[in-house]
């Protein structure tokens, strides 16, 4: 008989672990299954990072409300568990009468919605907030933001783990069934692995649909919308204080142009809907489309300033007639009783992640009595980024630990106490990307030219693997064949 | 925190940095420091195990090793000054540098400052090729890198993009190490590396070269499992339905040099849009007085041995600026037609000789490189074969030049 859980969450992305964070205030028993080997392998790592004002959501949504409240709650999230956040404010530009009756129209349905701060200002006022931007006029939204998508994620996993959440990774649920006389739910992994818990929650992002019918809810329909993006030098960032985003429609965002908290320009997302749930391949039209596009509100976009190009899918709920939905978040007691359905968790999930699961939690809660966890501790600390401190304070941190004093990657200025700590980082996970999205290594303009080699060799040294067990991202996606000359390995280890 | 005056400090330890500080030595300059963020000195040359190195500057065809170590000893028996494991974090325009060091971190208020940074390789994600991001596709050097440093085997099944030299060495490498190197392919309609290369590393191993050819998408989720190759017009855009599917696990990529002018940029040195590198003066110096460049980290060149004696022409320049406090003002331009690509010195005084090393913009035959003042031809030279990736270096000298009036370099079909 495997352990009795009190709750199985499926899907470790930013609401799963959300979910898992806030779950552990109480006396549960938690463990979160995870298909892919790190958290944020998905859509919650791969989005624009952007922390919305909820202004730009259907009034009486989910979305809209979710939004709202999230964005209100972020900064004070940020500091509990120490992510890159800031406020920036956000423009959404525009040149014709049309655009500017919009505009309007978005101000008021985000008053409605219980969005703050937000005010039309003319081109003048426009050019001294972001001077490099091209446009007559623009709604200003203060107190929407940036955030890093990576670390929100990890930092609430983290702060689930610590307190008392279990992550298992490689972990992809392919069956669920309800044992009948047990009143538990029995979830099996792809591996052959087999949970029971007493509550499942589906937070499985674009595998919502699949898991929503595997718990009995049937005929959600579930498309993708597949998002290209440019990743530009953060030289530029200088030029992009906030978020520059055209003219939305309640659906789609349009073209924009932002920042990330380090300073990276994104141009992004094209858009495209997609059967394909798990294809990230870009496509050489949308890269132009976003070239041209981008050009027409930020006039700076140069090729030669590429450094990476990505991309996301959104799992978006749709009706037969393929009108896009609210998030759907539900208990069904008739169909699958003690089970959380949340689908068609899209933009704006990343803002509203730790809304969402309060919400859901609040569902939990009416159904049954959840002791509180007198232990739970709510802070978390993330790994100090030396590249962020003064001289003085480098200086203090290396004559602790010399480690800080050997720069490991020189785009990001990232050393070696770094790389150490986010290789045994506390969820276990262990790719290179998992060190990547950790601290930042492998995603300046050399994009790891400098210092893969040293990553994937401290892997191999502190995980004690051996060089074809070193994973990039995905299961199987292995860098090394093997060793060049096994003679020269012995040697290479004598030294 | 340690805080030093010093007379010269030079960021970086490689072929150019080696040099430059072996020849101020020379000069008698002995407040000098060189800055290496790795463990040993060498630079890129520590994995660049093939021959073929020297030969301009010793005479003989050494490995990169070897080449380096000529260098390395000379600095040992010297006795100059080298901190390793020593990351230059910041220079500032008033040339504070500022390092970080396992000891702690060294502040140095240098009264000049050599930038040898060398250069960094063009990657996948700068040139947004489309497709997904499976691992498998890495830039030659990583894969150098990988193979003769780190003795782990990134590869099987191989398709090149570019035919940059590191490329075609590395088709060789990976050749002799019993991968399958299927075919290189080059998006310009020559070849960007060097003829020999072209002979030594891909004809003796039968390995083809498609020129106006490019990688237009790269496939799978995990590990790379093939890539899309499409040919190119005239405009280097590929051309719809040349569409050709390679199987593949590792696409290796020598598609161009980038100068590593992060530091550069810190301290307000001015870029030349066509090199990456420091606009500079016949002295070397560049556009912050005191802060100077050479080797790749100015301009890509072709040989090694370029980098090095380019470093040692600057440690001139550099011993008198520190004697002296400053140097003749350089104020003329020099300008260059379309058939160059880019020109070394960019400003000159008129009043003293200097090298001008260049490059021609597109493949000319029976050329000639003509530099003109004032309508005056100044200096001429004659180039059977002017190919894009080599290097044009000839001394212009002085009996000629006035101290005003722009330079104009033309290449002339003769």
């Amino acid at each position: 008989m495997q352990k009795l859980y009190d709750v199985i969450i499926i899907g470790g992305g930013v609401v799963g672990s959300a979910i898992a964070r806030e779950l552990s205030r109480y006396r549960l028993k938690i463990a979160v299954l995870e298909k892919n080997l790190d958290v944020c392998f998905e859509t919650s790592g791969r989005n624009t990072g952007v922390c919305h004002g909820g202004f730009a959501y259907d009034p009486g949504t989910l979305k809209a409300k979710l939004c709202v409240e999230g964005n209100r709650m972020m900064g004070a999230l940020a500091q509990e568990l120490d992510f890159p956040f800031k406020r920036t404010g956000k423009v959404l530009v525009g040149n014709t009468d049309e655009e500017y009756e919009q505009l309007g129209r978005v101000m008021r349905q985000g008053a409605v919605n219980g969005a703050t701060g937000l005010s039309m200002i003319g081109e003048e006022e426009l050019h001294r907030l972001v001077p490099s931007v091209q446009a007559k006029f623009a709604m200003l939204s203060r107190n929407s933001g940036i955030l890093d998508p990576f670390l929100m994620t990890i930092a609430l996993a983290e702060n689930a783990h610590k307190n008392g959440v279990e992550y298992h990774f490689d972990s992809e649920v392919t069956g669920i069934r309800r044992s009948g006389n047990e009143n538990v739910w029995e979830i099996t992994t792809a591996h052959g692995d087999t949970y029971a818990a007493r509550w499942a929650v589906n937070a499985a992002g674009l595998g919502c649909g699949k898991i929503s019918d595997m718990l009995g809810i049937r005929g959600y329909k579930i498309i993708g919308s597949k998002d290209d993006y440019i990743i530009l030098d953060q030289r530029l960032g200088a030029l992009v204080p906030m978020p520059i985003y055209t003219v939305p429609s309640n659906t789609y965002m349009g073209i924009h142009v932002t920042i990330t908290t380090d300073g990276n320009v994104l141009l992004g997302p094209t858009a495209e809907d997609t059967d394909n749930l798990s294809y990230y391949g870009t496509e050489q039209k949308n890269l132009d489309y976003l070239y041209q596009e981008a050009m027409k509100i930020w006039p700076h976009v140069k090729k030669s300033d590429y450094i990476r190009t990505y991309s996301g899918i959104l799992p978006k709920w749709v009706d037969d007639n393929g009108k896009i939905q609210d998030f759907k978040i539900e208990i069904r007691d008739d169909l699958a009783p003690n089970a959380v359905n949340l689908v068609g968790i899209e933009s704006p999930g990343l803002t509203a992640s730790v809304a969402i699961a309060r919400y859901v939690i609040d569902m939990m809660k009416e159904r049954e009595h959840f002791a509180e966890n007198v232990d739970f501790d709510g802070t978390r600390k993330g790994i100090t980024r030396f590249a962020l401190l003064t001289p003085q304070e480098q200086d203090a941190l290396i004559q602790k630990n010399p480690d800080y004093g050997e720069l490991v990657c020189r785009c990001e200025k990232v050393t070696k106490a770094e790389i150490l700590q986010a290789i045994h980082n506390p969820l276990g996970a262990h790719t290179m990307v998992s060190v990547k999205y950790r601290t930042r290594c492998m995603m300046g303009r050399c994009q790891g030219g400098y210092c893969q080699m040293r990553i994937s060799s401290m892997l191999e040294k502190e995980l004690g693997i051996r060089p074809t067990e070193i994973t990039y991202e995905r299961a199987g996606s292995h860098p090394f064949f093997g060793v060049v000359r096994s003679e020269a390995e012995s040697r290479r280890e004598a030294q | 925190m340690i805080r030093e005056n010093i007379d010269t400090l030079i960021v970086g330890g490689g072929p150019a940095g080696l040099a430059a500080a072996v020849e101020l030595w020379k000069k008698g300059m002995r407040s000098i420091l060189i800055v290496e963020r790795e463990r040993q000195l060498g630079g890129i040359l520590r994995q660049c195990i093939h021959d073929g190195f020297g030969l301009s500057r010793f005479g003989e065809s050494l490995s990169g090793p070897e080449y380096a170590q000529k260098f390395i000893d000379e600095v040992t028996a010297l006795g100059i000054p080298y901190l390793t494991d020593a990351a230059v974090m910041n220079i500032t325009g008033s040339r504070l540098v500022t390092i970080a060091t396992p000891g702690g971190i060294r502040e140095y208020q240098a009264k000049s400052v050599v930038l040898t940074m060398g250069c960094r390789e063009r990657t996948q994600g700068a040139l947004a090729i489309p497709g997904e991001r499976p691992t498998g596709v890495f830039t030659a050097g990583v894969a150098q890198a990988y193979i003769n440093l780190y003795n782990r085997m990134p590869a099987r099944e191989v398709i090149i993009l570019g035919s940059g030299d590191i490329g075609m060495i590395m088709a060789r490498r990976l050749t002799l190490e019993g991968a399958h190197v299927h075919a290189v392919f080059e998006v310009q309609p020559y070849p960007s590396g060097l003829p020999r290369n072209i002979e030594q590393c891909l004809n003796d191993y039968h390995i083809p070269l498609y020129l106006s050819h490019t990688v237009t998408k790269i496939h799978g989720s995990s590990r790379l499992e093939g890539v899309t190759v499409s040919a190119v017009d005239a405009h280097m855009k590929p051309i719809p339905g040349t569409e050709q599917y390679y199987p593949c696990d590792t696409l290796i990529l020598s598609v161009g040099l980038i100068p590593e002018n992060e530091l550069s940029l810190d301290a307000g040195v001015t870029l030349d849009p066509r090199t990456h590198g420091a606009i500079v003066d016949e002295n070397y110096m560049t556009s912050v007085p005191g802060i100077f460049a050479a080797g790749n980290v100015l301009h890509v060149h072709d040989l090694v041995d370029f980098v090095s004696m380019e470093a040692e022409r600057l440690a001139d320049h550099v011993a008198e600026y520190v004697r002296e406090g400053s140097l003749p003002p350089c104020t003329l331009d020099v300008h260059y037609d379309t058939d160059i690509n880019h020109v070394i010195p960019q400003k000159v005084s008129g009043a003293n000789p200097f090298r001008l090393s260049m490059r021609v913009s597109h493949v000319m035959k029976n050329a000639a490189i003509e530099v003109r003042q004032n309508g005056n031809l100044i200096a001429k030279k004659a180039v059977k074969k002017a190919l894009p990736a080599e290097m044009i270096q000839f001394d212009v000298p002085a009996d000629n030049l006035q101290t005003s009036g722009d330079l104009e370099v033309t290449a002339v079909q003769r």
